[in-house]
């Protein structure tokens, strides 16, 4: 009844091309982003912004760019977190080694950093395909681990590679209480989203989606492999390298290169694949599942009251994780997304099906 | 040159014992398609059962002989690992016939965590000691010929021949068995071998039994070398560059990739780590699989992909 598009014509070549061609797109969107910039800061708790939306805004913005890679390109990916470590000590680097660098511009160079690394381990994407891909981006995995923990260099000469920041401040504005913290993340992950969303349904994009399809195909039909992987690669690591950087400087806050290790790579394939492959929406999706299943684990038999020791109960989390991600998987193998476009399918029917 | 063939040889036992992983994940991928990724945890809750029962049986029946009881705890794991292949087939896999590769990678994914997770709850998580009566004490070879001669680990070599008679069982098998040539069938073609009428969903409960008795042989293995603990299950983590290296379809492959891997894992921390800090096993393997698949995109000895449109 009011979710459908009947009676919106579409007049000139710019209301067509438009990001949200639905009008009720474009008005739940903005009332969301209105509510996420305005009422929250005010309402949410201290608690709730760093357990919660502070890891849940920036895991999002991760998951998005990995999205990019293995949604819309079809490369597999473990070695995010390895994007996400380059990402975060670049931008360390960035801010303590030069006087007077800008938080923001350290950051986007943390992500510069972060393509170059990602490009150079995606150039076998080129010959490697599938499975076997998925396993040799491990290497760039390991070696980030390695890298940071070994070369003192990387880390401005820290012990063991664990480097802190202090204070935060962008425009001469101090980032210090939760709530600051959570609308620089926020401004960070919108402005990247609405890239990231215009960037897919581009040129590049479609190119990123048959490459994905079939490269063969693509590449007789004259897309050129190299370019659309590269620049997928890039894209995808430029997100996930701010993503890390955001993660070291704003939600860590001091950090070590275990921070970034492979389970956080497992964490941000788990988070793409429960959200739905391909799918913007669905990054945001996965990030607030695997966020909070967690926290709920946690906290659930503390409030039923069946208090477990920690030992237990952290072995009892692994557990229903593990089987919550397998129901899940056979529930909805499509992720959370396509739920998602179904029940908007439906409701553009309500209250009268077929 | 008796230290670098000192380290040659420790490359080529500890390449070995990550062929015994590595073997568990071509007979999985080979019969299922499935990119198997709870091998690791598949060896650490193996390696638990065995190590409890080994304990648990003599405390509640009051055996005396240790083989006896090693032996009685070796078949109770055995059958454990069944009963999880069968759970997995029936609760996990048979649900996602059909479903991408990532999707089912994924999903072993979860099975791992499951594992680690049930493994710790039941077993317990602390360090437990495997003793099955392995020789400790080194062994010198070639004393006459180099001062001091080349330290071998007669625990290594033990591991190394069960592992090789392991790779021997398991290619007859393959090879010369009704079932073997009906995994082979799978393994060449899902559809096919359908609809010759062999059963798709038994065949990949042998085939996860046979990776669980590989990984209850490998975690007794490592299990004893190093104590079942849980970074037992980072292990599958280094037979990982090993799949891809020796191709995902083959078991010679595994074997070959292992000792590739092993002996330049062993030898580069020697010759080349120095230089850069050390440590740079974690990443050698990888970096040299990835090397290498640049040149062969299907590793040593897999198929060659072959593209259609």
């Amino acid at each position: 009844m009011f979710y459908r598009e009947n009676g919106q014509f579409k007049t000139h070549y710019s209301a067509d091309q438009q990001i949200f061609p639905i009008r009720q797109d474009r008005v739940v969107i903005l009332a969301l982003l209105a509510f996420a910039f305005v009422v929250v800061p005010f309402v949410a708790s201290e608690y709730v912004f760093r357990a919660l939306l502070i890891p849940f805004l920036i895991l999002s913005l991760a998951a998005l760019g990995l999205n990019i890679l293995v949604g819309y390109c079809g490369q597999i990916s473990l070695g995010t977190g390895g994007f996400m470590a380059v990402g975060a000590y670049a931008a360390y680097n960035f801010l303590v080694r030069i006087d007077g660098m800008p938080l923001i511009v350290a950051i986007l160079l943390g992500g510069v950093c972060a393509t170059v690394f990602g490009v150079l381990f995606g150039v076998p994407s080129l010959r490697i395909k599938g499975l076997y891909l998925a396993v040799a981006t491990l290497a760039a995995q390991f070696f980030a681990d390695w890298a940071f923990l070994r070369i003192k260099w990387l880390t401005n000469n820290s012990s063991s590679g664990s480097v802190g920041v202090g204070e935060l401040s962008a425009f001469g504005w101090t980032i210090d209480s939760p709530a600051e913290r959570y609308l620089f993340c926020l401004g960070f992950v919108a402005v990247f989203a609405l890239l990231a969303k215009n960037l897919v349904r581009s040129h590049i994009g479609r190119e990123w989606m048959a490459i994905r399809d079939m490269d063969v195909a693509a590449a007789v039909i004259g897309i050129r492999p190299v370019y659309a992987k590269l620049t997928a690669f890039a894209v995808s690591s430029f997100i996930v390298g701010v993503a890390g950087a955001l993660w070291g400087f704003v939600y860590l806050g001091a950090w070590e290169p275990a921070a970034f290790n492979i389970d956080r790579s497992f964490q941000l394939l788990f988070m793409v694949i429960i959200g739905g492959l391909g799918s913007i929406m669905g990054s945001f999706f996965g990030a607030a599942f695997i966020v909070i299943i967690p926290i709920l684990l946690d906290n659930v038999p503390m409030m039923i009251g069946v208090p477990l020791d920690t030992a237990l109960a952290s072995h009892m989390t692994f557990m229903i994780f593990g089987a919550l991600i397998v129901f899940f998987l056979i529930a909805e193998p499509h992720g959370l997304a396509r739920l998602w476009s179904v029940g908007k399918e439906k409701l553009r029917l309500w209250p009268f099906p077929h | 040159m008796g230290a670098f063939l000192e380290t040659l040889i420790g490359g080529l036992m500890t390449g070995m014992l990550y062929s015994l992983v590595a073997l568990g994940f071509v007979l999985i991928f080979k019969a299922s398609g499935v990119f198997n990724f709870a091998q690791g945890a598949m060896v650490l809750f193996a390696a638990l059962a065995m190590a409890r029962f080994a304990t648990w049986i003599p405390k509640f029946t009051g055996l005396e002989s240790k083989l006896l009881a090693n032996l009685l705890a070796f078949i109770v794991a055995l059958l454990v690992m069944i009963l999880v292949a069968w759970l997995v087939e029936r609760l996990v896999l048979g649900k996602l016939v059909n479903q991408e590769g990532i999707t089912l990678l994924m999903a072993t994914l979860g099975i791992s965590y499951f594992m680690d997770g049930f493994g710790q709850t039941v077993f317990g998580s602390d360090i437990y000691k495997l003793d099955i009566g392995m020789p400790k004490e080194p062994m010198f070879l070639l004393d006459k010929m180099f001062q001091g001669g080349i330290l071998v680990n007669q625990e290594d070599l033990v591991a190394t021949v069960i592992a090789a008679a392991l790779v021997a069982l398991l290619s007859a098998f393959f090879q010369y068995t009704g079932t073997g040539r009906a995994l082979r069938a799978v393994a060449d073609d899902h559809q096919a071998a359908q609809s010759i009428g062999i059963p798709l969903n038994r065949i990949w409960v042998i085939v996860w039994s046979v990776a669980g008795f590989v990984a209850l042989v490998a975690g007794i293995i490592w299990g004893s070398k190093l104590g079942v603990q849980f970074s037992l299950s980072l292990v599958a983590l280094k037979a990982l560059p090993v799949v891809i290296l020796g191709g995902l379809t083959s078991v010679p492959g595994a074997i070959i990739g292992g000792l590739i891997i092993g002996v330049g894992e062993k030898l580069s921390e020697v010759y080349i780590g120095p230089r850069f800090g050390g440590g740079i096993e974690i990443w050698f393997a990888y970096v040299l699989a990835l090397i290498f698949l640049l040149v062969r995109p299907q590793g040593l000895f897999g198929e060659k992909i072959i593209d259609r449109v």
